[in-house]
């Protein structure tokens, strides 16, 4: 099925199982087309290991157009490969050069285990979500959808949070293996809202909590993840969480 | 009963005490600056002396200066326990990691750079604060103020001091470099209008305290200022 005329070695990160000792493993890849996403060319690479009656590499992929934020590869150093404001599917081969040497390792967080290979257990953001990240609403009839007005500005900028899908980039290229970015846009995309305003300071706290609890690292500012992540989460979320937290601890009378 | 709860130990508190003591130190550095550079003057060090007599016997200065060592301490405490914790946070390292693609060197260095500083303030209070503080200025000017002054005439005689000095004084400035506006984002002041401004004043701010710093025990050592 390989069509192209690139040829690359590859260095990938082979781990049995969370217990077990990963190390990177060499593989030649060969008549790869530039025209191919990066997850195509581990399918290639892949189908030779299985023809070998070797073990295929495990990766997280599903949606394939960069919206489901399953694919966590770090690729020479940076979540997600060379470019900016893409997952791995959106990561193109003619992004590199015929002769290339790519290193591709998993997502590394102490909250983030290794599952096995390039698979890591992210179930850490979904328990963070769990313990705050949504709206309690009455069931019934749908309301009508302009019934509570909303700024236009306020709107978009909550949606702007709302791009988040959770990929965990910014963990893996945060030098503190930090959640803040995710956990603040989870946060600032219901703060922004009405219907997120009864519950928006217990929320905060909540998730705060939960993102600590999981035993992710304390921001520093660097903006790393700002630069890295696939939709441009931007770091004022992680002012307004911090601004969120304080009104929650030193202003409210209510205790969580 | 409503109380602070974990207000202090989450990793927005922890984030938050760097940040207050952080600006603390920058309110500090400013004042110290602002004192030492009456050395410029050229005078003998008279106005400087009369600065530093002032600083020395004023109440409400000697007050904040064991605020300042609480602030001090604080903040570096603090730091070293962010720099394991958030080590810890990340157990198995990566193989290949290209960090200057996202972001300053300086940024993901603060506890270097921290380290570095601490290691020139324990040279520095030893050899100005004590003096002044304890063991006593040897002499005195023509007003009668302890002459510190002459003791740094006298201590930037030593060449290797005054590159310890210059090297610290870099330090300061990539530390201030980042750490200004990163206080400011951590106290939740990340706004269009103002970050703007608070870069550009950190960026200032950070070049000027250090190259004024730097630039004394460099005129003193070369006779410039005597």
């Amino acid at each position: 099925m390989s069509t192209g005329n690139m040829n690359l070695t590859l260095k990938i990160w082979r781990q049995k199982n969370n217990k077990a000792k990963g190390n990177l493993v060499d593989y030649k890849v060969s008549e790869i087309s530039p025209d191919m996403s990066f997850l195509e060319m581990f399918d290639v690479l892949n189908e030779d290991l299985i023809s070998k009656g070797d073990e295929p590499i495990v990766f997280d992929h599903d949606c394939r157009e960069g919206i489901c934020g399953s694919c966590s590869m770090f690729i020479n150093g940076r979540p997600h490969g060379p470019k900016e404001g893409i997952t791995t599917c959106q990561l193109h081969m003619r992004s590199f050069k015929d002769g290339d040497t790519i290193v591709v390792e998993p997502w590394r967080a102490k909250a983030f285990p290794v599952i096995k290979d390039l698979t890591v257990d992210r179930t850490a953001f979904d328990r963070i979500i769990a313990s705050g990240g949504f709206i309690s609403v009455n069931t019934g009839n749908a309301q009508d959808a302009n019934a509570l007005p909303i700024p236009k500005v306020q709107a978009d900028s909550a949606f702007e949070a709302a791009a988040c899908i959770g990929c965990g980039a910014c963990v893996a290229t945060c030098k503190n293996a930090s959640a803040m970015l995710f956990v603040s846009a989870k946060i600032s995309q219901l703060a922004q809202l009405p219907q997120g305003q009864p519950e928006r300071y217990r929320r905060v706290q909540s998730m705060v909590a939960q993102m600590d609890a999981e035993g992710f690292g304390n921001c520093t500012n660097t903006g790393a993840c700002e630069a890295e992540c696939p939709k441009g989460i931007s770091l004022e979320n992680i002012a307004r969480m911090n601004r969120d937290f304080y009104s929650a601890k030193f202003v409210s009378e209510e205790d969580i | 009963m409503a109380s602070f709860g974990n207000a202090f130990s989450s990793s927005i508190g922890k984030k938050l005490i760097m940040g207050i003591t952080g600006l603390f130190l920058i309110t500090f550095l400013l004042v110290h600056c602002f004192l030492n550079s009456l050395i410029f003057l050229n005078d003998g060090g008279l106005t400087f002396n009369e600065g530093a007599h002032f600083m020395g016997t004023n109440w409400i200065i000697r007050s904040m200066e064991i605020v300042l060592f609480a602030g001090l301490l604080l903040h570096i405490i603090q730091g070293f326990r962010l720099v394991l914790q958030n080590r810890a946070a990340r157990p198995e390292r990566y193989a290949v990691n290209t960090g200057s693609a996202n972001s300053k060197w300086y940024s993901r260095s603060m506890g270097l750079l921290g380290t570095l500083l601490l290691i020139f303030l324990i040279v520095h209070i030893s050899k100005f604060w004590v003096a002044s503080r304890f063991t006593g200025i040897p002499s005195v000017d023509v007003n009668g103020n302890h002459d510190l002054f002459a003791l740094m005439v006298e201590t930037f005689k030593n060449p290797l001091l005054v590159i310890l000095y210059v090297l610290s004084m870099i330090s300061l400035a990539y530390h201030l470099l980042h750490g200004f506006s990163s206080a400011f984002q951590t106290l939740g002041w990340n706004h269009k209008k103002y970050t703007p401004i608070i870069k550009a004043l950190g960026f200032w701010y950070s070049i000027v305290i250090s190259v004024l710093f730097a630039a004394m025990p460099v005129v003193m050592y070369l006779g410039l200022i005597n």
